[in-house]
């Protein structure tokens, strides 16, 4: 089902929208929303102003602008009413166009995905500057359009930013040491649009989708393997409406599989206290828990300690739905940042390193710890880059 | 007065303005090169003695009328028009700023002459002249030249030191009356800034906090260094979040986007959510203890140092030769 | 009330820009168009003025690359009318296009009678000239520039507009109607339209297509390029080393040497 086809005007025709109208009104999702006590019209508040024909109310109010599409009411909800992936997006949309203005921050990441397909407004052709630096031979479909058993959909944050990149450079250690073969898009990649999508513009997502459809079509791969969890989730969940139809994972599960192969490389001992941070994408809304898991026991001189809130109960980073570019919104509000809630959290477990599986995370944990006083104690690995850092070179 | 280089002084609130001494220091280089003289030309009303500070020139056309007692456009362009009517520069030099925007390309309309835009330089290459321009927000250099004479050349700010464009002796005046019709745009008032309300995005110098200032309390230290160079204090994400500055000093991805003539990062990382804020700064220094900041790969100067160390020196030095160059002959 | 907008296409310059093999002018190869910022601003300072006084407002631009986005997006955003002039050269000078603007004010039914044509202040590539105070002489009507709010008093006939002037100085002007403005910023930042908005209006509306103007030789002398380069960044930080006093003096010749101290 793609989002073209519901609307909010349709939405109580469909199966979904009698689904949502089942609604007990029981209030966990609210209870469990991050920020669920500042919002004027949580999610139960929300089918409660549908059911009175007032949603009106609701998007004409800025409550929407504080979800950051963390999927935690969706994974309680008794009657399993799927609010992040079809009303939430929908409320949004409506949302958009009644705000009087957007915040700064949005309105530039939402012009500038559309515009230079990344939400930093980095020049297309600089994508894939980062592969000069990356130590190892990695194939850009444009330049070398032989087929390849998988395609390796980089993403922004991944491919423009400093720490980021530090991701891609051990994903393409991990990837060659293993034996894969595989490929990216290099400068033809543009944002999956999943950040669109979720937040507030499905026009946005539909151009990317077509765009990003109609570039997969020229080449010839078995399965997607992406850094990005927005974007698995996007090609997962909406792009089979455009016809994708490879298989797909996300780099952490792909590189689990191959953990046979992987063990043996695994050889410089790391001596670290782990914490690993659930993301909402992978985590609750595919159920991705124990692969990442695995990996990091497997990383030698590694302990896994669990944070109190984990797996299905991780407390979001903050980032999704939008929040990554509504920070000085939110502060502006007096709200606190999830990110600083979380790793408080994480420097209670006493582990040296924070491991995470998306690249969101990793600057807005660094900043958390920053602020927070705790970046001497704690640094903030991606599990893959912890594997590239047990190999030896 | 034929094929010299003329020079629009500009006038307002009774002073002449600071970019029209560096446009008159270039216009003096250019007519020495051409073996031409020098022209200032001052619109005004009652502004005869200000003619007097412009002794760079070997004349001063001071046109005066009623309606040319403000620096508005229209009314500017015409009065030229008909001052430079009979005679024939080589080129007329219009500085580029909020004061006299608007002004070259009206005269240029009247006198069929070329105009060019966005100049840093003047070069006479076999007698004729070349403007250096810098486009496309910063990004392109090009050598233009215009044909026929004269040519109506645009001049950024700071393209010569505005001491090179003053002289101490009296130059020769010559009033110049002319016909004006009553203006369809009439100024009502100005309006002064707001005594403590500051626009990051107008200021020539910001300095720049990060976490490497350490505490709030350090934040005066920041400030008499801002104060010396003539700026304002602006901060990074992690010091806005701590409430040390309030949001409107923010600069960065969630804040201002700023292209100061000098930015000081203290203590700032160069997370690119900042560098996005200010990279297009004509001269950025960073100070910083850590020498593998990132900032060190965007600013022009670098220091591996503690700030807290490096700033009370820096703000010394600056004061000294402040006081040094006052009291110069 | 009736406001036209003018708006004009520029090189984007966050793609990196070449120069073209005769190195007198931009590659066009991987060159983006982007609609020019101050009238973007230009465009808003209108929209808001509609929605204030109920004013109709027209766009009016010259064919460039993308141009339709940015046509499209204004009709999107609230404008009732957009027109392009088509057939002219690419690359033509700021005083080309005020000609040919002019002309197609002229001939072309209901734009004469604009009580105000709003345009950007400047823009990037504005080598030879401002279009706005071009188009003012064209017209036979007033103009002022760098301007950050415009109202309009109670007959319609005289606008009333501030001004920026160094230092942060504001200037309220009083300007006959009608009139031409350079706009230097809206009052607001220029609004988001969504993308789905700006789609719907591709296949609901249209732009219309103004007939080429003759491109009259005005006589006046051409602005030629000899020659264009990139204007290179500095690259990695030059460090200096020493003891605080030191360092900080020779910091503080550096920025003297700029003029800074």
């Amino acid at each position: 089902m793609g989002t073209c086809e519901v609307t909010l005007d349709v939405l109580p025709r469909l199966p979904e929208g009698k689904e949502i109208l089942t609604c007990l009104q029981c209030g966990v999702c609210s209870g469990t929303c991050p920020y669920g006590e500042v919002m004027d019209y949580p999610p139960r508040r929300m089918i409660a102003m549908m059911r009175a024909g007032m949603l009106e109310k609701v998007f004409t109010s800025d409550s929407l602008l504080s979800c950051v599409a963390c999927y935690a009411c969706m994974a309680k909800c008794p009657r399993g009413i799927r609010l992040t992936e079809i009303l939430l997006p929908l409320m949004k949309e409506q949302t958009l166009t009644h705000l009087p203005e957007l915040p700064g921050e949005l309105q530039r990441a939402l012009q500038n995905t559309l515009r230079y397909g990344n939400p930093m407004g980095e020049p297309s052709r600089k994508r894939a500057a980062w592969v000069k630096t990356a130590g190892v031979p990695i194939r850009i479909l444009a330049e070398d359009p032989r087929p390849a058993d998988a395609l390796w959909f980089v993403e922004c944050y991944t491919s423009f930013y400093p720490r980021g990149q530090d991701n891609s450079r051990a994903t393409a250690k991990v990837f060659h040491r293993l034996g894969i073969d595989y490929a990216i898009l290099g400068n033809e990649e543009k944002c999956a649009g999943e950040c669109g999508r979720l937040t507030w513009e499905p026009g946005l997502f539909e151009t990317l989708m077509d765009y990003n459809m109609a570039v997969f079509q020229k080449y010839r791969f078995n399965r997607v393997v992406t850094s990005c969890p927005h974007a698995h989730n996007a090609f997962k969940n909406r792009y089979p409406a455009l016809g994708f139809h490879w298989g797909l994972e996300h780099v952490t599960p792909f590189v689990a599989r191959y953990l046979d192969r992987l063990k043996p490389l695994l050889t410089r001992k790391l001596n670290y206290t782990v914490t690993y941070h659930d993301s909402c994408c992978l985590g609750r809304q595919n159920e991705f828990y124990e692969a990442p898991r695995l990996l990091l026991r497997s990383l030698p001189g590694v302990k896994l300690v669990e944070m109190v809130h984990n797996r299905v109960n991780a407390i979001c980073c903050g980032g999704g739905g939008g929040g990554m570019w509504l920070d000085t919104y939110f502060k502006a509000k007096g709200y606190e940042r999830l990110s600083e809630r979380r790793v408080k959290e994480a420097a209670d477990t006493g582990a040296d390193v924070l491991a995470v599986s998306c690249p969101y995370e990793v600057s807005r944990f660094e900043d958390a710890l920053k602020v927070t006083g705790h970046d001497k104690q704690m640094v903030v690995r991606d599990v893959t880059e912890l594997l590239a850092e047990a190999m030896e070179d | 007065m034929t094929g010299s280089i003329c020079v629009l002084a500009e006038q307002w609130r009774g002073r002449i303005s600071e970019p029209t001494y560096e446009v008159l220091a270039l216009g003096r280089e250019t007519a020495d090169s051409l073996g031409v003289p020098l022209t200032a030309i001052l619109t005004g009303s009652g502004a005869r003695d200000l003619a007097q500070t412009l002794g760079i020139a070997d004349t001063v056309l001071y046109v005066c009328h009623p309606q040319l007692a403000e620096p508005i456009p229209q009314p500017c362009a015409q009065a030229l028009a008909q001052a430079l009517a009979n005679r024939a520069p080589r080129a007329l030099l219009v500085p580029l700023t909020n004061i006299s925007l608007g002004i070259a390309t009206l005269l240029s309309i009247r006198l069929g002459a070329a105009a060019i835009n966005f100049c840093t330089d003047i070069k006479v290459v076999d007698g004729r002249l070349q403007a250096v321009c810098v486009m496309y927000g910063g990004k392109i250099e090009a050598t233009v030249e215009a044909a026929g004479s004269p040519a109506i050349l645009g001049i950024w700010p700071g393209v010569r030191p505005a001491d090179k464009g003053r002289a101490e002796r009296s130059p020769a005046i010559e009033e110049i009356t002319v016909e004006l019709e009553d203006s369809p745009v009439r100024l009502k008032r100005y309006i002064d800034p707001e005594a403590g309300d500051v626009d990051l995005t107008r200021q020539d110098v910001l300095v720049a906090v990060g976490r490497g200032i350490q505490s709030r309390d350090n934040l005066p230290v920041a400030e008499e260094l801002a104060k010396a160079l003539g700026g304002a204090v602006a901060g990074s994400r992690p010091v806005i979040d701590q409430g040390w500055l309030p949001l409107s000093r923010q600069i960065g991805k969630s804040g201002l986007t700023v292209k100061p003539k000098l930015y000081v990062a203290l203590g700032i990382s160069g997370a690119p959510e900042h560098v996005e804020g200010m990279k297009d700064s004509a001269l950025i220094v960073a100070v910083n203890s850590d020498p593998r900041a990132p900032i060190f790969n965007v600013a022009h100067y670098g220091i591996v140092a503690d700030v807290m160390e490096t700033l009370p020196s820096l703000t010394a030095a600056i004061e000294a030769r402040k006081v040094a160059a006052h009291h110069a002959p | 009330m009736h406001i036209l907008v003018l708006l004009k296409m520029v090189p984007d310059v966050v793609e990196d820009l070449e120069i073209a093999p005769d190195g007198r002018a931009l590659d066009v190869e991987y060159l983006r168009m982007i609609l020019s910022e101050s009238d973007d601003h230009a465009l808003e300072e209108a929209l808001l003025l509609k929605e204030r006084h109920g004013a109709k407002v027209t766009v009016l631009a010259l064919d460039a690359a993308e141009v339709d986005d940015a046509l499209f997006s204004a009709l999107a955003k609230g404008v009732d009318r957009a027109l392009k002039i088509e057939g002219m050269e690419a690359g033509l000078s700021t005083r080309q296009a005020a000609g040919a603007i002019a002309q197609i004010i002229a001939a072309e039914p209901g734009l004469a009678d604009a009580d105000l044509v709003l345009t950007g202040v400047q823009a990037i590539d504005d080598l030879d000239g401002l279009i706005a105070p071009m188009v003012a002489d064209q017209l036979g009507r007033p103009y002022l520039g760098i301007i950050t709010r415009l109202s309009l008093d109670a007959s319609g006939r005289t606008a009333v507009a501030t001004k920026e002037y160094p230092g942060g100085v504001r200037g309220e002007f009083e300007v006959e109607l009608p009139a031409v403005f350079g706009m230097q910023a809206a009052e607001k930042p220029p609004r988001y339209v969504p993308v789905a908005k700006v789609r719907a209006a591709m296949k609901a509306q249209k732009i219309e297509c103004a007939p080429v103007p003759t491109l009259a030789d005005g006589g006046w002398p051409a602005v030629q390029v000899v020659e264009m380069k990139r204007n290179e960044p500095a690259g990695h930080a030059e460090m200096l080393d020493g003891v605080p006093a030191q360092v900080s003096e020779t910091l503080c010749g550096i920025l003297a040497g700029h003029g800074l101290v």
